[in-house]
Formats: C-alpha cells, sequence, structure tokens
C-alpha cells in the first residue's frame, strides 16, 4: 500500500491554529455549552455557542488534545460566527464528506482553512480527532433542529 | 555505534536468531521495515506458539474433564501441563492454586468479587498505589461502593516511584487489602514488591494481591519469594494468545473464597436448590475454559523458559540503556519515571515539546515505528505528572539497539514537523 505522507496530514496552517487557536475562551452569555471528550486518547472539547434568532453570533471553545482535534476546532468556530444553524449543519455535513475522502469537498470553498485538515482522510485512527469539535456542534445543532421542526 | 549494525548484547541474546521466530517482525510498514515498540499493550507471538494452536486444533480439540475419548483425553492432559508449566514459571508448585482467566483484569475481578465482596466491611481499608492500571483501580471502586469499605493510596514521587516511606502511616490494622503492581505500565518503574509485602505483613494482616501482568514477560518471579497471597498477569504480554490470563492464590485464599462465576466445571453435585462446588482450581473455571489459549500459553512460557528470562532480563536493560542515552540527545524530550536505569523496566514514557503523543505515534508509524500514545489505562499517574498523555516506548528481548536508533530518528523528524 502506498503510504500517505506526514506532510500531507501536518499542513503549515494545522500547525499554525494549533499553536494559535482561534475563538479560545469562554461566553459568559452562551446559550449552548457542549463539552466532548474521546476517551481513548483524552482529547476535550468545550463548545459554547451564542446562538439567537436561529444565527451563532458568538463561538468559543476551550480544549486539550492533539494538533489534529484543536486546530480543527480553532477552524471550525472561525467559521461559525455569523452563520445560520442550518448553515452550520451543511458545513458539518460538507466536512463529514471531505474526512470520508470525498474530492469535491475537499475542494469545497466554503470550508475555508478546514480544507488544510483534507490529509487526515488518508489516516483513519485520526478522523475521531478531526471530528471531535464537530460532534461538539451536534448537539445544539439537533436541538435547534428539534425546536424548528426541521429540515 | 552504527544505525545499521545489530549486535549481540552481554546477554548473549542474538536479536537476528530471535527475530526469525517472529515472522510478524519481518513486514514493511508505511514503506518502512517495522519496529515495534509496543510491548507494554502486547507482544508479538513466537512461531512455537502460532503451530501449537494450529496442532491443537488440527489434531486435539475436544472439550475438557469430560470426555471419555482420546481427544478429550489429549486436550485435557495439554491443559494441565500447560496449568502447571505456567504455574511453576512463577513460582507456583501447586496447580490447585493456579486458576487460568481471560487475563490480569478477569483475575483481579475475581479476586474483587470472590474475596472483596466476601470478606470486606464497613470501614476496612483497601491500600492502592496511584501507579495503578486502571483495571487494578475500577474494581475495587466497585467493591468500596458495596461494602463501604474504604480506598487509601499510596503516592508517587517526583520520578514516579511509591513513596514507600508512608507505608508507616498508611497501612494499619484497619488495612485488609494491599493490591499494587509489580512494575507500571505507565512509567516503567519496578517496585520492591519483597520489600513492600515484608512491610505491610509487619504492621497488618492485609491479602496482598499483585497485578504481575508487566512483570511476568520481562523478569524472573517466583510468587513464594515474593510472598504475596495473590498473583495475576496475562498471557498475550509474554508472547501467548490474547484471551488467556492467570489469577495465581494461596489455596487457603481460594478455599474461603466462593465460587466467582457458576456453571459447568466448576461443580461437583448439583441439586435443585443449591449445589457444591469442583475441587481447585475448576471451581473457579466455570464454562468451557480457553483451552486453546491455555496450551500456547504453556508453549509461550517453554519458549521464554528456552531463552531464559535472567537473559531476556539483562537484555532489555541493555536496550533500555541504549535508549535512554540516545533519547537524551532529542532536544526538548521529557522522559517520564525513574532515572535511575536499574529501578525500571523496558517502558519509557515521554512527552516531547509541544508535540501531543498522538502526533508523535502518528508521525512515527509513517516510519514504520510503533509505539502507544495516550493516558495507558493510567489516569492518576498522567494527573501526578500533570499531563493529559505521553507517549510510550516499550521493549521486548526481540528489540534491537537499531530499533532505538529508527525511534531517536523518528523523533527528530517529529520536532522538525513541530519546529
Amino acid at each position: 500500500m502506498e503510504s500517505p505522507s506526514i506532510g500531507s496530514l501536518y499542513q503549515d496552517l494545522i500547525l499554525e491554529h494549533y499553536r494559535r487557536p482561534r475563538n479560545q475562551g469562554e461566553l459568559p452569555d452562551r446559550t449552548a455549552d457542549v463539552h466532548v471528550a474521546n476517551p481513548v486518547c483524552g482529547d476535550e472539547i468545550r463548545l459554547q455557542l451564542k446562538i439567537a434568532g436561529g444565527i451563532i453570533e458568538q463561538a468559543r471553545f476551550v480544549g486539550s488534545g492533539c494538533s489534529i482535534s484543536q486546530a480543527s476546532a480553532s477552524m471550525m468556530t472561525s467559521l461559525l460566527e455569523g452563520r445560520s444553524l442550518t448553515d452550520a449543519e451543511a458545513l458539518a455535513k460538507r466536512f463529514g464528506d471531505m474526512m470520508r475522502g470525498d474530492a469535491d469537498a475537499a475542494r469545497d470553498r466554503r470550508l475555508g482553512d478546514l480544507r488544510a485538515l483534507q490529509g487526515v482522510s488518508k489516516f483513519p485512527v485520526r478522523i475521531k480527532c478531526a471530528m471531535l469539535g464537530f460532534d461538539a456542534l451536534r448537539k445544539p445543532l439537533e436541538h435547534n433542529s428539534a425546536i424548528s421542526g426541521g429540515p | 555505534m552504527s544505525p545499521s549494525t545489530v549486535t549481540v548484547t552481554g546477554s548473549g541474546i542474538d536479536p537476528v536468531a530471535i527475530r526469525r521466530d517472529f515472522p510478524i517482525l519481518e513486514q514493511q510498514i508505511n514503506g518502512h521495515a517495522l519496529a515495534y515498540l509496543d510491548n507494554a499493550a502486547t507482544s508479538q507471538k513466537p512461531t512455537a506458539v502460532l503451530a501449537v494452536l494450529d496442532q491443537y486444533y488440527r489434531r486435539d480439540n475436544a472439550n475438557v474433564h469430560r470426555g471419555i475419548h482420546e481427544l478429550s483425553r489429549r486436550a485435557t492432559s495439554a491443559f494441565e501441563d500447560a496449568r502447571s508449566r505456567v504455574g511453576r514459571f512463577v513460582g507456583a508448585n501447586d496447580p490447585g492454586e493456579v486458576i487460568f482467566t481471560r487475563g490480569t483484569t478477569e483475575a483481579i475481578n475475581l479476586m474483587a468479587h470472590g474475596w472483596g465482596l466476601e470478606f470486606l466491611n464497613e470501614g476496612d481499608e483497601i491500600l492502592l498505589t496511584t501507579m495503578e492500571h486502571h483495571s487494578n483501580v475500577v474494581p475495587w471502586q466497585l467493591v468500596a461502593r458495596r461494602t463501604g469499605a474504604v480506598l487509601k493510596w499510596l503516592e508517587l514521587d517526583d520520578e514516579g516511584r511509591l513513596r514507600l516511606e508512608a507505608l508507616d502511616r498508611t497501612v494499619n490494622s484497619r488495612t485488609r487489602l494491599v493490591s499494587l503492581t509489580h512494575v507500571s505500565n505507565a512509567l516503567g518503574t519496578v517496585n520492591p514488591v519483597a520489600d513492600i509485602v515484608r512491610a505491610v505483613r509487619y504492621r497488618s494482616e492485609a491479602v496482598v494481591l499483585i497485578d504481575g501482568a508487566q512483570a511476568v514477560p520481562h523478569l524472573p518471579v517466583d510468587v513464594a519469594a515474593l510472598d504475596c497471597d495473590a498473583y495475576a498477569f496475562s498471557g498475550h504480554k509474554m508472547c501467548g494468545p490474547t484471551g488467556i490470563g492467570v489469577l495465581w492464590a494461596r489455596r487457603s485464599l481460594l478455599d474461603a473464597m466462593p465460587p466467582f462465576q457458576g456453571g459447568g466445571e466448576m461443580i461437583r453435585i448439583v441439586r435443585r436448590e443449591s449445589s457444591t462446588w469442583a475441587d481447585l482450581p475448576h471451581k473457579f473455571e466455570a464454562g468451557t475454559p480457553d483451552i486453546a489459549g491455555a496450551i500456547g500459553l504453556g508453549t509461550a512460557v517453554q519458549y521464554l523458559e528456552g531463552i531464559g528470562m535472567s537473559r531476556i532480563a539483562r537484555h532489555e536493560r541493555e536496550v533500555l540503556h541504549y535508549a535512554l542515552d540516545r533519547m537524551s540527545t532529542v532536544r526538548d524530550l521529557r522522559i517520564f519515571g525513574p532515572s535511575d536505569p536499574c529501578e525500571r523496566s523496558g517502558v519509557i514514557s515521554f512527552t516531547l515539546s509541544d508535540a501531543h503523543p498522538h502526533d508523535i505515534a502518528t508521525i512515527l508509524d509513517a516510519e514504520g515505528i510503533a509505539i502507544r500514545a495516550g493516558h495507558h489505562c493510567a489516569q492518576l499517574v498522567m494527573r501526578h505528572f500533570g499531563v493529559a498523555a505521553t507517549a510510550r516506548a516499550s521493549f521486548y528481548f526481540y528489540n534491537t539497539t537499531e530499533d532505538v536508533d529508527r525511534l531517536v530518528e523518528g523523533l527528530e523528524t517529529v520536532r522538525t514537523v513541530f519546529a
């Protein structure tokens, strides 16, 4: 089997987000607060959102863990602010597609910096790490669709 | 030493010859020769063990202890021979005291159910250490919750050694059980078990249980010399198959304990309301056991005896010394555990600058080097050192200084990526 290269995994952008995570901290006026952890490796993310009128006005996270999990959460929160919950859900789905190796998703400009994580799809044991932030996002999204009856 | 040479160490072990017994080590991983350094998780299996499993299923397979026919006789005899051999390997000469379990975890749970739930009362004290694997923590938490017994802890010092001076204060007449590991899976610390048992005996009548999962594969172990009351270990970390392990315990202790599970094999007479139990060790082995696993473990023991446990320990010590020296040259590398190599086994837990252990393991894997990253089922140890996880390289007798060189080169790559 051709081995995927480490360079394709650890893009500079990932390491940059890992060292200087965006949107780190807590939101005093949060409306959603979700803690997720991967018991296998101990990676943790606590995601806090301020949602009003179906729009994510602010997104913050605190976490600890590997470069992939923390960079992914940093990139994700950067994209969430100002976005509708419906949009956020589409984003999460698109990111999931990219993790499953979907080449179209990996070219989708809507994913922004998250596209730097496309190499993770070649490292199956690390996909969980990249998905951790999106696992945290799932609960507020489900809560929203339960209230609004939809999509 | 040039990285490409493989030397015969002073122990007399020739790794090139030894490695021929382990075909799994010959493969390429991600385009590189495999350097398997995750032996504290599980060891690889020599061809002798693979062959005996195959031969058992091809030629001798039958259920044990019940059949009159030839195959059942063969299976029973091989199964019981394995028990005697595995027992003798750890200095246990009475096969009645050697209970086959699924592994160390089940062995400790057997003690927790059979002894803990039966004999512990409110206010009794269970002494554990913060070095324990979760399998020697959680069963006692469950016992404490149901009996009202209290958990006490022996703490670690800065080098990950037990603070033995605290035994004076922590062991007293209320101490009913002391359960601790022989060798730490997360740090490699080798505990002076015989000294600890002596100190415990002086201050209490506590039962002493030793978790030997990381000791029996690597050191000569003699339960009689240790003077403990029970000793647990796993087959798969010592060249045996997965799914088989051993609880050794004193006959007097096992006689007093009720059965762990009920079923076939473990009874003498079954009546409508109650039953009587089979003799030891069968009283604790309900249902059809892992016959092939036990036979495989017996062969693994024979294989280890053929090399010699003292030689194995010496070879691993030499690889460990070499590794500690080489790894000390890697900048920003922090090694956990005792600084004196004589106080540790072939386990090196480390972190490297701000690279998360999972990232270290991924980068090394890309170069064919298998290590473990995470909390190693020892979150109390991680908390003691204020880290969420470490990377861990762990050696066995088939590892070479070349494997160490590969590891060190890989760590330099990690440094480059995270520089």
